[in-house]
């Protein structure tokens, strides 16, 4: 009994150093997957920290056991399924799903003890407004996090386009509306531990959902990260809710890392927070007032003619995009560039910070085909290279190549860092069709003279290559 | 009282700490952190756990707790695997080198 407290003391601050341990060793490469595997250890210790010391303090009931291994296992068996399941081009959905799970549990908690009170109120009556207080935040976090993650999911997947009213004016005042109400609730729950219970979840759940909903797919992993940072927030909440100072440390930290983590994304999509969170959808509001126009002067040529370019070239650079990931076609490019590998054939491949849907989100695409890390290549180390290139695939990108970005100063993609994919010999841009990327806005280096475009799906055309490739008798030479 | 004036003192300094922690993260990095960081979001697992306990066998209560520490699962044990599994790919490239 008396060795319980100093065991539970110890394991919670192992765990809260493993967890530091794990955030800082997930901003390394060589690091990142045991990082993981700490902060998980770490998790684990923490559940039992929890468990050993009320067993050993006011002991834990045989009907409290049994809702404790139900929602253990039917959560955890369900993580992990969609964990194994969900494919990678998903990944940025998956996160939101499991984010918006996060602030929904740490809304419950708060729910429960506001429901419930519990007689032990000894805190006095500071104690007492603090931690009504603490309430009003984990369930205005909490169900913020959720309504926005799911809306912010339900984007990605296609199930929920861009409402027009969002892009009004119309939307911040609802905005403000939700907030003064929740704030109201707020308020009153603050004073008497009771009302205002439910006028705070629907109005921050509402809130949630009239924020997110006009922000465009391109600046969704902003939010989904910013959500992430809320999810900690809440979980802190939760924390002085429950009286958990590890929880309490936990959610500090992932609070305040995600935030750094959204404005490092930020930064590299060339968007300040403010503007992703208050612009609306980028290309929505201003694809009328700038970089419209029609296109003047497409080419558009066969996979054979694409084979026949790419057999006499030298130095071949791939853009992947989102619709290499949508297309599945990772493997095939694959295929593709091993056959041109073999034929002693420099390929590179260009990675734009937010190629992909998330920032990084290309690169795990591309490990998962195989593609050895050397070859990929940032953007600011591969710009000086276009020059000297014979020939750029650009494979289901769009606005990362886009001239636009640095010529022309009234179009809103202005600033952007772009790949100077126009700078290379001959450029090829498979596409299924002339329609524009997230940002709606055209692409003038389709119009460009050395530029060809290749109508189709990215896997059906790099399958079309792979056989022109072959019947060429590209590759077969060095190995004769 | 006490509780809250050390909580609030450990709500600051776990800040700090995680506005130190992440500094130069590389861009392949962002979304397997992103998700890292987010399955430790689901350390509000514990305020459900302890929920439960100090329910005192009140039914509803209970229930709550439990669908709250099932959404937080949910959230960590899919968290850390499908971080794992995308971190998997990149160690896989560096052993066969």
């Amino acid at each position: 009994m008396t060795f319980i407290a100093p065991v539970k003391f110890a394991i919670d601050l192992l765990a809260v150093l493993l967890l530091a341990l794990g955030i800082k060793g997930l901003s390394k490469v060589r690091s990142a997957r045991e990082a993981n595997r700490l902060a998980a250890i770490a998790m684990i210790l923490a559940a039992f920290g929890v468990l050993l010391n009320s067993q050993g303090t006011i002991g834990i009931s045989t009907s409290s056991w049994i809702w404790i291994i139900c929602g253990t296992l039917i959560g955890g068996f369900l993580g992990a399924l969609t964990a194994k399941r969900v494919p990678m081009t998903a990944m940025p959905e998956i996160v939101a799903l499991f984010n918006g799970c996060g602030g929904m549990s740490s809304l419950l908690v708060a729910l429960g003890v506001a429901l419930f009170p519990s007689a032990d109120s000894s805190d006095g009556v500071v104690g007492e407004l603090i931690r009504n207080f603490s309430i009003v935040v984990s369930l205005f976090v909490g169900a913020i996090t959720f309504s926005g993650s799911i809306v912010a999911m339900a984007k990605l997947q296609g199930w929920l386009s861009t409402p027009s009213w969002t892009q009004s004016k119309a939307r911040h005042f609802f905005n403000i509306l939700c907030a003064v109400i929740a704030l109201i609730g707020g308020i009153y729950l603050s004073i008497d531990g009771q009302n205002g219970l439910f006028l705070i979840v629907v109005a921050s759940s509402l809130l949630g959902i009239g924020v997110t909903l006009p922000i465009g797919g391109a600046d969704m992993p902003v939010v989904i990260s910013l959500l992430n940072s809320y999810s900690g927030v809440a979980a802190a909440a939760a924390g002085f809710v429950v009286g958990s100072q590890l929880l309490i440390v936990a959610g500090a930290m992932v609070g305040a890392a995600g935030l750094i983590l959204t404005q490092v994304m930020c930064d590299g999509m060339n968007r300040s927070l403010v503007s992703v969170l208050f612009g609306g959808a980028l290309g929505a509001s201003s694809a009328a007032s700038g970089g419209g126009g029609e296109y003047t002067n497409i080419t558009s040529c066969s996979p054979e003619e694409c084979a026949l370019t790419l057999e006499a070239a030298e130095r071949v650079v791939i853009v992947p995009g989102y619709g290499l990931a949508v297309a599945q076609a990772q493997h095939t490019l694959r295929e593709v560039t091993r056959v041109l590998e073999s034929a002693d054939i420099e390929v590179t491949y260009a990675i734009h910070p937010v190629a992909g849907r998330m920032p990084g989100h290309m690169n795990v695409l591309l490990a998962e085909a195989d593609v050895p890390y050397e070859q990929l290549k940032e953007m600011d180390v591969i710009n000086p290279e276009f020059p000297a290139t014979d020939v750029v695939l650009v494979l289901g990108a769009n606005d990362v190549v886009n001239p636009q970005a640095k010529n022309d100063q009234t179009s809103p993609l202005y600033g952007m860092p772009v790949l100077d994919v126009q700078e290379a010999r001959t450029v090829f841009v498979v596409k299924r069709g002339m329609s524009a990327g997230y940002s709606g806005i055209k692409n003038d280096l389709f119009d460009l003279q050395n530029t060809s475009m290749v109508f189709g799906d990215a896997k059906k055309i790099l399958g079309d290559l792979l056989l022109e490739l072959k019947e060429l008798g590209v590759g077969s030479k060095g190995k004769n | 009282m006490s509780f809250f004036s050390e909580a609030l003192w450990v709500l600051l300094l776990g800040s700090l700490l995680g506005l130190e922690l992440i500094g130069k993260v590389p861009p392949t990095l962002h979304t397997p952190l992103m998700s890292g960081a987010n399955a430790i979001s689901g350390i509000t697992m514990l305020a459900a756990l302890t929920l439960i306990i100090k329910s005192g066998d009140n039914l509803p209560l209970l229930i709550i707790g439990s669908i709250s520490l099932g959404f937080a699962l949910f959230n960590v044990i899919g968290g850390f695997l499908v971080t794992d599994r995308m971190l998997a790919m990149f160690s896989r490239k560096k052993t066969r080198k």
